[in-house]
């Protein structure tokens, strides 16, 4: 017997999913304009901010209507906490298109195929963490907690090499910082895409992993 | 004693050995004990090798559907159970590791007091609803001071201070099931078990009974049996979960209403049972 409330929790999966691709989307274009050092408006963040707005409107709906337990309860718990991770993902993307643009001046962004390795590595999790999300797949949404490390020695290894430019050719050091915005930002939406498994994790299991698996940031 | 008491005890708990035995396995902060408990009317069991523990001064719910068997096992903490024709019950209740079946049932139900779905007040006077008890335990000292204390202790003395001598049946419904609550703890019982006590009132009654049920266990320890299981979640510390006559969980409530462990639990939290 599907219950009035399934019918709730559905819709706002499928809201949370198409906010989802919007962050993806966001973070998927903002990536491509730093690599190609072109200037680009920030079109989706707008949308995604309401969205989160909207989410969140309706999960204090349903606490407050259906006063969930046990599994409902861990789903609205985590789908409000997913929706602010994907906004968090959408501002990275803006600060990214803040680099694409200062990059117009400061000449073509050095580590571009690192940035471009650790760029579809974030995107990839961010996809990841929401397909454990649609397919209820603890499995999944783990694979991406065991990725974050990855991200974080990606993001180290471009931190060396930009040091190591910066000190052989200082005359490219504002383009070497940007490059280091961009590392910095990539993997921040890394680490939403790891919260998002951890809040995945956390409806279906029970479990709360949050804190557990990251590491001081060197 | 009743007849029909003595015939319904279990023949294993009449074994002083054995009742020494379990009473070293209770510890100090468990108030009740249940070991392979069942039950039966006539033929049909209603209960089946229940095994639990209830916290002492912590609120306990017992949660389940209609016909789950969680009014019967509160019918057996203070043997009301086997008053009903044809009952029976075997197994093992221990309270402060003191077997209940070797205990005299009237002695029993002074220490564990019961408040049932539909407020009962008696015939009499908001006072004398109080005071009826006491007396027929013996309890007739200081009798106006016990009746004040009781209707404190039950939320209810501000109410009706003024009016002690006026029929129990002019209150209204939740004035009336805190009296019988009143009634209850007049005489100081260490356990009060409650069936389904509020489920015949208004959301303001019923909030007023559940703060009452959370100061109540400074002093003794609350047994709530509810079909509403936010109710359950508001006000117990720790819940079990019967289904079919069987205890299927229990957990720190908490725990419960949040990562239950068993399917079923899930199950029947989120309305997907049966």
């Amino acid at each position: 017997m599907e219950r009035h409330l399934d019918r709730d929790l559905k819709d706002l999966s499928e809201r949370l999913l198409r906010m989802g691709r919007l962050a993806e989307a966001a973070v998927d274009q903002a990536l491509e304009a730093v690599l190609a050092g072109v200037h680009r408006i920030a079109e989706e963040e707008p949308e995604i901010d309401r969205q989160q707005i909207d989410i969140d409107r309706r999960v204090v709906a349903l606490l407050a209507l259906h006063q969930p337990v046990a599994a409902d309860l861990r789903l609205l718990l985590a789908v409000t906490r997913i929706a602010a991770e994907l906004e968090r993902i959408g501002d990275q993307a803006v600060n990214l298109l803040g680099s694409a643009a200062r990059l117009e001046r400061t000449g073509p962004l050095p580590l571009a195929p690192d940035l471009a390795r650790l760029g579809r590595l974030a995107c990839q999790m961010v996809h990841e963490s929401l397909d454990a999300f649609i397919q209820r797949q603890p499995e999944l949404a783990r694979r991406t907690l065991e990725r974050d490390s990855e991200a974080d020695h990606l993001r180290d290894a471009i931190f060396d090499a930009v040091r190591d430019q910066i000190l052989r050719n200082p005359s490219q050091a504002p383009a070497a910082l940007e490059a280091l915005l961009v590392a910095k930002n990539l993997e921040r939406v890394a680490d939403h895409a790891t919260n998002i498994a951890e809040d995945v994790l956390f409806w279906l299991t029970g479990q709360d992993l949050r804190h557990l698996h990251s590491a001081p940031e060197s | 004693m009743h007849a029909g008491e003595a015939m319904n005890v279990p023949d294993c708990c009449q074994n002083a050995q054995t009742a020494s035995a379990m009473r070293d396995e209770a510890d100090a902060s468990v108030k009740i004990v249940v070991q392979g408990l069942n039950a039966w009317y006539e033929r049909r069991q209603v209960l089946f090798d229940i095994h639990l523990r209830i916290p002492d001064r912590q609120i306990t719910a017992i949660i389940g559907p209609s016909g789950s068997g969680k009014s019967t096992l509160l019918r057996v903490f203070n043997r009301l159970h086997e008053t009903v024709r044809h009952a029976r019950v075997g197994g093992v209740v221990l309270l402060d590791g003191l077997n209940i079946f070797t205990l005299d049932p009237r002695s029993l139900r002074q220490r564990v007091g019961m408040v049932f779905q539909m407020p009962n007040p008696f015939p009499k006077s908001i006072f004398d609803n109080i005071a009826f008890g006491l007396r027929i335990n013996g309890m007739r000292d200081h009798l106006a001071e016990r009746v004040e204390r009781s209707l404190r202790r039950a939320a209810l003395w501000e109410e009706v201070k003024d009016r002690l001598h006026r029929p129990a049946t002019e209150l209204s419904g939740g004035q009336q099931q805190r009296l019988c609550i009143a009634r209850a703890l007049a005489l100081e019982p260490e356990v009060l078990l409650l069936d389904e006590p509020c489920s015949a009132l208004d959301p303001v009654s019923t909030a007023r009974i559940e703060e009452l049920l959370i100061a109540l266990k400074d002093t003794c320890t609350p047994v709530l049996v509810t079909h509403q299981m936010q109710q359950a979640a508001r006000v117990s510390d720790f819940c079990y979960l019967l289904l079919d006559g069987r205890v299927i969980e229990g957990q720190p409530t908490r725990q419960l209403f949040t990562t239950p462990r068993d399917p079923r639990t899930e199950a029947y939290l989120t309305g997907r049972y049966g």
